[in-house]
């Protein structure tokens, strides 16, 4: 600001020097509306991008503040110990840490492929007038509140799932080694699955939009050139598009997954709530974001309340850091394009 | 010439009826053709119009690209020039709207009939554009090797194939220690004789070049135009330029379009020294354009 000032002078300064010689440049100030306005656009603005920058800090502060008790209690014991027991005053965060990451990755596992697939129908494969209509259906599907899919996810997808789709799935699977363990032999209408399923439908919507904006940079003198050289449409997404929007496809996959930990209340809904660590996908869980949607109302001591607000430490660092790491990642990207 | 012609007639794309085509088996020093008279084909539009959506952009161009020369085709920005080139191998339709009709023959075979594959019209045309293109993500040799993968050269074959192409766009020299460099790590000019080598790499019987100097200084125009004048035996050229100093050092045949329409054609010598049509004289000579 100081530094406008002098420029202001400056300027009026020359003016002087030659009068009416050149008025546009300074020999004429401009209106006092003007520079209000400047001034006043210029404070409010600060003022806006200052507020976020304490409420980060202060949202950072205020977790840490209150899972202290926690965090003083339990150390780092605390992210390995999956018990979760109020009445003993014995928490931990393994089991959640484990339900996180296995329903944000068996989430990107299928949301990934799904949104290339959507992406490129989009940006390169489908006729040009339906992509409007269609990438905005798409779209939408990200505005629908999620305790609403949730509640989708309890009414419609829980019993399909119990009555069909997990037994299929045991059937078909359940006989491999190791993995078939990931698949049954109980069935639940709550559960992980479900859970995988809901973020899936939450994530794709928001990854294949940015996959197709990051689709939509490849150049277009770079697709014409495999074209022209002969290659099939395939050719050309393969050697040329694919390549080209990898960094970027890796950005908004990291941002998908940002989306799925930090989920809670669809998953609320769905995954049943329960402690401990099991491998099948078919039975109950819980994630970070969900415990602490689940229990916060319900919590019976300070020192429940104060590893709750651990777990948030947790999900809000788990948070930061991909959305770091995705931005940065992106940005290398669209560094490397250009 | 000798191409196979049913990787064009076949709906679907017959790659490996006759594996690389038997050029391919010619000793270099014979598919130079210098001995043996001009290789490439004859390409001959017949009323071609070409429309941007409902907007007509050439007006019914009939002319021919007659193997062993250099077709010049000048003419104010925004007269067709592109437009045209880009119907003989079919990109026009890959912009939205873009449409061709009329016949546009290559040898006897119309490239806009129902039977032939668009896949294979641009195998056998092919194109450099105005601004180098290489595929920033591959390496030099990547660049080249990429247009031999489309066409289902098979893996072994496609070093030295690509070795020849860089050899035929007189790059070789100059990367062939460096061939694991990216290919956006060259220089503008050579860009585009590493554009030019890949293009080369497939044999096309014709190549399309729209303005292919435009974005490279003089030094690499000149090379880029020495590369033409001894690629033109091998291979039918269309030369668009906005530059009729170089129209007139390369071009064997020189096209003259005005608003979507082929006002003259003629050999160049006489189409700077004695123009039929009074618009080609004001052009050439620098009144208008």
């Amino acid at each position: 600001m100081a530094e406008r000032a002098v420029l202001g002078v400056h300027r009026g300064r020359q003016g002087g020097a030659g009068p009416g010689a050149h008025p546009s440049i300074g020999g004429r100030r401009r209106s006092l509306a003007d520079r209000i306005g400047e001034r006043g656009l210029y404070l409010l603005s600060l003022a806006a991008a200052s507020l976020s920058v304490v409420i980060a800090g202060g949202l950072v502060a205020k977790v840490l503040a209150e899972a202290w008790p926690a965090l003083s209690a339990f150390g780092l014991d605390f992210l390995t110990t999956s018990a979760w027991d109020p009445v003993h005053g014995r928490f931990g965060a393994a089991a959640f840490l484990f339900g996180t990451a296995v329903s944000s990755f068996g989430a990107l596992l299928i949301a990934t492929p799904l949104s290339i697939l959507i992406a490129l129908f989009l940006s390169e494969l489908s006729p040009r007038r339906s992509r409007g209509p269609i990438a905005a259906l798409i779209e939408l599907l990200a505005g629908i509140p999620s305790v609403i899919l949730g509640l989708w996810g309890i009414l419609v997808l829980g019993p399909v799932m119990r009555d069909t789709i997990e037994p299929a799935l045991h059937d078909t699977l359940g006989s491999i080694p190791v993995l078939g363990n990931l698949f049954g032999p109980d069935y639940s209408i709550v559960g992980m699955l479900p859970a995988i399923v809901i973020l899936t439908i939450m994530t794709v919507p928001i990854v294949s939009s940015l996959m197709r904006e990051i689709f939509a940079t490849v150049p277009a003198a770079t697709k014409e050139g495999a074209l022209a050289l002969g290659a099939t449409r395939w050719e050309m997404i393969r050697t040329v598009v694919l390549p080209h929007a990898r960094p970027g496809m890796v950005g908004a996959v990291i941002l998908g997954l940002g989306r799925a930990v930090g989920e809670a209340i669809a998953v609320t809904q769905v995954i049943g709530g329960t402690e401990g660590i099991r491998a099948n996908l078919f039975l109950p869980s819980d994630t970070l974001a969900s415990r602490i949607a689940g229990q916060y109302q319900g919590a019976t001591s300070d020192l429940q309340i104060a590893s709750i607000a651990y777990l948030g430490a947790i999900l809000l660092a788990l948070a930061l850091l991909s959305n770091g790491v995705a931005r940065l990642w992106v940005r290398d990207a669209a560094g490397a394009a250009a | 010439m000798t191409i196979d012609r049913k990787e064009l007639d076949a709906a679907g794309r017959v790659r490996h009826e006759t594996p690389p085509g038997p050029r391919t088996e010619v000793p270099a020093v014979d598919r130079v053709g210098v001995e043996h008279g001009a290789s490439g084909s004859r390409v001959h539009l017949e009323d071609v119009k070409a429309y941007y959506g409902t907007k007509r952009v050439l007006h019914g161009i009939t002319l021919s690209l007659e193997p062993g020369v250099v077709t010049g085709i000048i003419g104010p920005s925004g007269c067709g020039k592109s437009t045209m080139v880009r119907c003989i191998n079919r990109m026009h339709e890959e912009v939205p709207g873009g449409r061709c009709e009329g016949r546009i023959l290559l040898d006897e075979i119309d490239l806009n009939g129902p039977e032939v594959d668009v896949v294979g019209v641009r195998r056998a045309v092919g194109m450099v554009f105005q601004k180098p293109n290489p595929f920033p993500t591959m390496s030099i040799l990547g660049n080249v090797l990429a247009g031999l993968r489309f066409v289902g050269v098979p893996r072994e074959r496609r070093i030295e194939r690509a070795e020849a192409a860089l050899t035929d766009a007189g790059l070789w020299d100059e990367v062939k220690d460096r061939l694991s460099d990216p290919g956006v790590s060259l220089s503008g000019g050579q860009q585009q004789r590493l554009c030019i080598a890949r293009a080369l790499a497939v044999e096309p019987d014709v190549l399309l070049m729209d303005e292919p100097c435009s974005a490279l200084d003089p030094a690499a125009t000149m090379r880029i135009e020495e590369l033409i004048t001894q690629l033109k035996r091998r291979v039918t050229i269309a030369l668009v330029t906005h530059n009729m100093q170089q129209a007139a050092r390369i071009a064997d045949v020189t096209a003259f379009m005005l608003a979507g329409e082929l006002i003259e054609v003629g050999s160049t010598d006489r189409m700077f020294t004695d123009p039929q049509d009074e618009r080609t004289e004001q052009y050439v000579t620098g009144r208008f354009g």
